[in-house]
């Protein structure tokens, strides 16, 4: 009997030793788990401060002034910029944005205020869908539709393929920020006798117009660095001097129009697009001139980004404060 | 009959304007559903005398295939298999960082270091693919890949099943599938940790204080009951990066070595479906060879479409389950 007891209270004390054993085991699990998780999350970003510093160490050794304002010289010479590249990159980006801003405004209006047709979830659907469309197939498509109508590669197909990229970034950013605006704003418009389109446009539209920049600019800001749309579209193009184009434009008195068509029509470099092809030749002249383009296109990019979000994010504490 | 409008019936046939408005919007909402149409329907049309002339020959699985312009012999294997095994090692590589980032992000990190921390991911995902390519081939590889892959040959090399995927030698250069799994890890990590950290954040405070209550620790709460809670909406990250790891081009085509070769091995160079389009398609003057490209990009198309349009749903799923509840 008390043998049978004393086994008892041992099995006892045992099953209270391992509640202690097992209480600390897991104390130190969660310890070292979360600590964990903080070690994997530098390791995560571990790699932008290796890039963002080679970078600025490799290109800032090679940028000079000339690099902005020269024109690339023959392979295998010193010296020369890329000056047709930060043009063409404008060009592109540029006609991207006004390529896809108006029909991504309205189509974002349409999914904010229809959330709930099916036409509604197909644009907020599809947009998400389309933004992880690879961009090659973007290119692709671009060739497919407008270079081979054309008969030949031209800004213009660049920046149509652009403007796809950008797109749903325009429509997603656009919708958020058109239902952060206070419904209230749109009712008093209306119930003073303003039409549907005028409330939209001159109330709701400015309301959100921060947010809507700020969508913008990062759809901007991530088209300038996209390379695999513009390989057949754009092609590339070392002799584009915008300058040229409109001197020779203007001696030969030709309009506007023509000149704008000069312009569009040809294929042209961009940033990204030298950089890849500068990185594969064998000439160490090239490879610093492509740390360089880096440098600037990372430049442009890391200060788009970081201002935009800046800017948003007062926005949107201002809003919440109110 | 022929009358003259007046103006007031001009306005009420308009609806003060409203009218026109309302159809420019719904057909700009139209382009995006229309887009995705044209973009399948363009691949389809433009590859149709590839898929005339090599029918399904063309996806058969085999170590020995041919790519020759100048015979008009295409197969699609080897881009196929390049594409998935750089993807899937990525997402594997990937996964354990981006996971333990994004439950850091959304569960332990004091407030202040939420926000630099977010938008340093950003940052990440913001840098271009031309620049991690650049960086790749002249530190990345040299510094890293070619050190890791040759430690891999020495252990895993010789042995009797794995040991196919790892032969050797590594490239002096490093390019290799490891090279683009390993520059793939990186890129998709902050698409995958940011849309977990979302998951995360939508799950309602009463599942974490519920299980605190109940005596787990911090641990416990989040391994044992946010992590089920949210798997759905994990998985629809984990398919998202898959999805861009697929799609992924500038950055694979300068690292992984572009050669076809009949070799399963994650050491060797290798060739992904976008990289061979973003190498030759510009220079394709043969018809059978542009529209065997343009076939790849179609079956490109597809397999993303299908990944992204499952990971979009089952990110929605927990995003919709508890709207009202949601932290943020």
């Amino acid at each position: 009997m008390t043998q049978f007891s004393q086994s008892r209270l041992d099995s006892i004390d045992i099953a209270f030793y391992h509640t202690r054993l097992s209480y600390n085991r897991r104390k130190i699990t969660n310890q070292i788990m979360l600590i964990f998780t903080g070690i994997l999350t530098s390791l995560a970003l571990l790699p932008l401060v290796w890039i963002i510093s080679y970078v600025v160490y490799k290109g800032g050794q090679y940028l000079s002034l000339d690099f902005f304002t020269q024109m690339p010289k023959p392979l295998g010479m010193e010296g020369g910029g890329v000056l047709h590249a930060i043009e063409g990159t404008i060009i592109l980006t540029v006609l991207g944005g006004v390529i896809a801003i108006p029909p991504a405004l309205l189509a974002a209006i349409y999914a904010a205020y229809h959330s709930n047709t099916i036409l509604g979830i197909a644009v907020r659907f599809g947009t998400d869908v389309l933004s992880g469309v690879p961009s090659i197939i973007v290119g692709l498509f671009v060739y497919a539709l407008v270079v081979k109508n054309q008969g030949h590669y031209s800004a213009l197909a660049g920046g149509i393929a652009l403007a796809i990229i950008i797109f749903p970034t325009i429509v997603r950013t656009t919708e958020e920020m058109i239902k952060l605006t206070p419904r209230t704003l749109r009712e008093g418009s209306l119930a003073l006798g303003a039409p549907e389109w005028k409330t939209t446009l001159s109330v709701t539209l400015v309301a959100a117009a921060n947010g809507i920049v700020t969508g913008i600019l990062l759809g901007l800001a991530r088209a300038s660095g996209e390379t695999a749309p513009l390989l057949f579209t754009a092609l590339g193009n070392e002799n584009y001097e915008i300058g040229k184009i409109i001197s020779s434009g203007v001696a030969n008195r030709q309009g506007l129009l023509a000149i704008l068509n000069r312009i569009f029509e040809q294929p042209v470099d961009s940033l990204p697009l030298t950089l890849w092809k500068y990185a594969q030749q064998p000439y160490p002249e090239r490879i610093s001139q492509s740390w360089a383009a880096a440098l600037v296109l990372m430049i442009l990019i890391l200060v788009l980004n970081i201002a935009t979000r800046i800017w948003l994010q007062r926005r949107m504490s201002r809003l919440q404060g109110r | 009959m022929h009358r003259n409008l007046s103006s007031s019936q001009i306005q009420r046939l308009f609806q003060h304007g409203d009218r026109p408005w309302n159809i420019g919007v719904i057909a700009a909402a139209l382009i995006v559903p229309a887009l995705m149409l044209a973009i399948g329907w363009m691949l389809w049309r433009d590859s149709a005398a590839a898929r005339l002339a090599y029918g399904w020959n063309f996806l058969t699985p085999t170590l020995n295939a041919s790519w020759n312009p100048v015979a008009d012999e295409f197969q699609a294997w080897p881009f196929i298999y390049g594409t998935m095994l750089t993807s899937i090692t990525a997402l594997i590589l990937s996964l354990p960082v981006s996971l333990g980032a994004a439950i850091f992000l959304a569960e332990i990190s004091p407030n202040w270091l939420y926000q630099p921390l977010s938008w340093m991911a950003e940052l990440l995902a913001a840098i271009p693919s031309v620049i991690y390519g650049l960086w790749g081939i002249f530190i990345f590889l040299p510094k890293v890949v070619t050190p890791i892959g040759n430690a891999l040959f020495l252990m895993l090399g010789s042995t009797p099943w794995l040991g196919k995927f790892f032969e050797g030698p590594v490239p002096v250069s490093g390019s290799s599938r490891l090279a683009a799994s390993l520059i793939l890890a990186i890129m998709i990590t902050p698409t995958i940790a940011a849309v977990t950290r979302d998951v995360f954040l939508a799950i309602p405070i009463t599942q974490r204080e519920a299980s605190l209550a109940l005596g787990a620790t911090h641990w416990e709460t989040i391994w044992q009951v946010l992590f089920p809670y949210g798997l759905s909406g994990i998985l629809g990250a984990v398919i998202l990066g898959l999805g861009r790891a697929l799609g992924e081009t500038m950055a694979v085509t300068m690292v992984i070595g572009n050669s076809i070769e009949g070799s399963l091995s994650l050491l060797r160079p290798g060739y992904t479906m976008s990289s061979l389009i973003a190498n030759e398609f510009a220079e394709a003057t043969g018809i059978l060879h542009s529209q065997a490209l343009i076939e790849i990009g179609l079956i490109l198309f597809i397999m993303t479409l299908i990944l992204n349009m499952a990971a979009r749903y089952l990110v929605w799923r927990v995003a919709r389950r508890n709207p009202q509840e949601a932290r943020t």
